[in-house]
């Protein structure tokens, strides 16, 4: 308690000290500066101007949906009395490929399905523990205005139902989760979900709503670490994540379950984090959102690059796409999308606008950061065009370019280091299988691999500043050093497995 | 696999000094109540995760009885076989509610998806204490039950060993699959087995340290029948196993069954029992 009062004086003096400026501005403007006044106009109201009486006509059955999808507008002009069945179930899915976890979840995926009233409504809410789970559950909506929004009253065992009513007082879009002890590893488990409370006029027409809500995983073993893997308790603790992603899987998102528009369509993302410990920096890689609602609050700030979403808290953003291509979503706290599964994407279809975006116009070598690559580098790559490189040239400029990008780890004389970074130099690995060699820069490598007898454990990341030329060269010089087997790599076979390898590689890498 | 194989070898190793360690000096006291195997446990303290009262943290457990296995589907049958109002159709709605014995073919008939061995689900409290009593036993309380489960299987307090809690920690959140045959596991100091890893447990007092439904009242602790609240007066917050038990416990009524949830009877230590053949 201590730290506690400690706390808020603290945050009182920030207050102040934030609150003096602002107090002194008026003085400063002109009169007619009047955003107050424009505010008191456009309030809302809150929950004070959130009942509209009792419900009205028959009762409505929710229609919930699961993840990526949301429920059509209600298109109610006057309050109901709205149904809502969810049903908890304890699930094994894949996280990642070949991982399986034990999920629960608010109707069998993470997220839990999407629900969606109008502010007024009367929401009569059944919660079921399906009879094969081993827990107990219950529900907080962030949208019930009352104690515990819901938990209490939701408290079900397995093979039993609760039932609770509330009237949905304030609009916006809201989290809800198990608060069921012990409350952190019930959310780890996926156990969130959103709900939707719409303006008593509705939502402006876009042409796609989508549901995408972010969470946080720990599990036992590694990311990506294959089998079936236990929570853990420790790890989530101390807020060490093993996964950060977008709808409870790593491919939730990404191939064929991408988000899709059209070109000129207006897009609404309905985001939210359901934790347990993480707050999103969600941004959309190429796209600028048009307006966010803030911690999907009332008011919406434009054009916006990346949006803060609280752990336990949603955003609403819109955008409309013009340019044709896959946009990827991401939490912007980097690693967590391209080491812990944090990305999705939005594919857009249509004609190409060069006039908004051009694509690729001149790809050149420019090499300010590599050590001294002399003119071997650009000379090389002008002979590939040309189609007259030759064996030599290549070993050349490789050998240029090893210096400024591989050896610092594989050193120069390609011995490697002991035990950490494994030789090339008459390297059975290397020699053994061309493809996998080449394999190695393109797309890097994870995990334990064994050359010339020793094991070694370590992480090379992908090389994707390099190019199919770079590679190429660099491959010949090393196949023709210290010994090595003497073999010349193209840059088609290169450019080949770059194609045929993509899915191996993160998606927007080169971000 | 390797890790699992390691696990494997530990444990047996544990085992052996176990069983070393019992032929010296704590041999269980086994012996038989109305047919029921049972063998002694306690006397100790037991912590409950929430504090008992605000100035004491532990609880005195006298030494008790227990059964070294669950309650199964045979003992059961022969129960309501000549105990008619405890049969399946014929048990008052108020004693059970309607999934009671439901996995069983017949009010007397296990069938293929309940055999003889297999711990006994799907039964009520009122159930549960009905069996005890005609055995001369009672349910263990949730102090007793907890002594006795606290146990590894070379320590009367088990929870400082990280392996033991992994162990019941990964029962918990597993799915549900189809429960082995009791004494599946290996018994604990004591000798009892199974009091993880396979089902949940009635216990006599099972709503008494009533988790709040919404756990996250921590402060709140008005009315009598809630001893304890969420996690903040919790006096151990990493044993998330007791966590769960407490959770599950609070979230049942007497009625209520479940299809992993069983139990087994205990008796006070002063309690006469039969000699062993």
């Amino acid at each position: 308690m201590i730290h506690r009062s400690a706390f808020f004086a603290v945050t009182a003096l920030a207050a102040v000290a934030c609150n003096s400026p602002v107090a002194q501005a008026p003085t400063a403007q002109p009169a007619g500066a009047a955003p107050a006044a424009k505010a008191a106009e456009t309030d809302t109201g809150g929950s004070a101007k959130g009942d509209f009486g009792p419900p009205v006509g028959a009762p409505v059955e929710a229609q919930l949906t699961t993840a990526p999808e949301v429920p059509a507008a209600t298109g109610r002009k006057q309050p109901a009395k709205v149904v809502v069945d969810l049903e908890v179930r304890e699930v094994v899915l894949p996280i990642s490929e070949g991982v399986q976890y034990t999920f629960w979840t608010f109707g069998g995926h993470v997220p839990g399905r999407f629900i969606r009233v109008r502010q007024g409504d009367t929401v009569e809410f059944h919660l079921k523990n399906h009879p094969d789970n081993k827990m107990p559950h219950n529900i907080d909506l962030h949208a019930v205005t009352g104690p515990g929004g819901g938990a209490a009253s939701s408290f079900t065992a397995p093979g039993h139902a609760s039932q609770f009513t509330f009237k949905a007082l304030n609009r916006g879009l809201y989290v809800y989760h198990c608060a069921t002890a012990p409350v952190g590893m019930h959310i780890a488990n996926g156990m969130y979900g959103l709900i939707l409370v719409e303006p008593p006029e509705g939502l402006p027409p876009v042409d796609h709503e989508y549901y995408v809500m972010q969470g946080d995983f720990y599990t036992v073993g590694k990311y990506r670490e294959k089998g079936p893997q236990g929570f853990d308790m420790q790890k989530a603790i101390e807020e060490n994540a093993t996964y950060v992603l977008f709808n409870g899987s790593e491919a939730s998102l990404v191939g064929d379950n991408a988000l899709k528009a059209k070109v000129g369509e207006t897009v609404r993302l309905f985001v939210g984090n359901g934790g347990p410990n993480l707050v999103s920096s969600f941004h959309v890689i190429g796209e600028v959102f048009d307006r966010v609602y803030t911690e999907a609050g009332t008011r919406y700030q434009e054009n916006v690059q990346t949006t803060v979403i609280p752990s336990g808290g949603a955003a609403i953003v819109e955008f409309k796409v013009e340019v044709p291509g896959t946009y990827v979503m991401v939490d912007h706290s980097i690693f967590r999308a391209f080491n812990k599964g944090a990305l999705g994407m939005l594919k857009v279809e249509g004609e190409a606008r060069k006039d908004l975006y051009s694509g690729k116009e001149i790809d050149s070598v420019y090499l300010a950061d590599k050590a001294s690559p002399s003119g071997v580098v650009q000379q090389a790559t002008a002979e590939s065009a040309q189609g007259t490189l030759s064996k030599s040239a290549q070993i050349a400029a490789g050998q240029a370019l090893f210096q400024g990008t591989c050896s610092a780890c594989h050193q120069a004389d390609g011995k490697g280091l002991p035990n950490v970074f494994p030789p090339l130099a008459g390297s059975d690995f290397l020699n053994a299988d061309k493809a996998r060699a080449i394999g190695m820069p393109l797309n890097g490598r994870t995990g334990p691999i064994t050359v010339n007898g020793q094991t070694y454990n370590s992480v090379m990341p992908p090389m994707s500043q390099l190019n199919d030329d770079e590679i190429a060269n660099i491959m010949t010089y090393v196949y023709n050093s210290w010994g090595n087997s003497g073999k010349q790599v193209s840059a088609a076979e290169v450019k080949a497995l770059r194609a045929s390898t993509q899915a191996e590689r993160p998606q927007g890498a080169a971000h | 696999m390797r890790a699992r194989w390691n696990t494997v070898l530990v444990v047996a190793a544990i085992s052996w000094l176990a069983v070393s360690a019992l032929a010296n000096d704590h041999r269980p006291a086994v012996a038989r109540i109305a047919g029921l195997s049972v063998v002694e446990v306690g006397a100790g303290t037991w912590k409950p995760l929430y504090r008992p009262t605000p100035t004491t943290s532990e609880l005195h457990v006298a030494a008790f009885w227990l059964m070294d296995r669950p309650v199964t589907n045979m003992d059961f049958l022969a129960f309501v076989s000549s105990h008619a109002t405890y049969r399946r159709g014929a048990v008052a709605s108020v004693f059970a509610d309607e999934r009671y014995l439901s996995h069983w073919q017949g009010a007397l008939v296990l069938g293929a998806a309940a055999r003889p061995n297999q711990p006994v689900t799907q039964v009520s409290w009122f159930a549960a204490t009905a069996f005890c009593e005609a055995h001369g036993m009672r349910l263990p309380t949730e102090a007793e039950w907890e002594l006795a489960a606290a146990a590894s299987p070379t320590r009367k307090d088990g929870r400082s060993e990280a392996r033991f809690r992994k162990a019941i920690l990964d029962w918990y959140t597993t799915p549900r699959s189809e429960l082995p045959d009791v004494t599946h596991g290996e018994p604990n100091l004591y000798g009892v087995h199974d009091l993880h890893g396979v089902i949940w447990e009635w216990v006599e007092d099972f709503n008494n340290a009533v988790v709040m439904a919404d756990s996250r009242n921590q402060g709140d602790t008005s009315g009598d029948r809630f001893c304890g609240g969420g996690s903040l007066l919790a006096q151990d917050t990493l044993d998330y196993a007791a966590f769960m038990r407490v959770a599950m416990r609070s979230s049942l009524e007497a009625s209520y069954t479940g299809a992993i949830l069983g139990f087994r009877c205990a008796a006070d230590g002063g309690t006469a029992t039969e000699k062993l053949p």
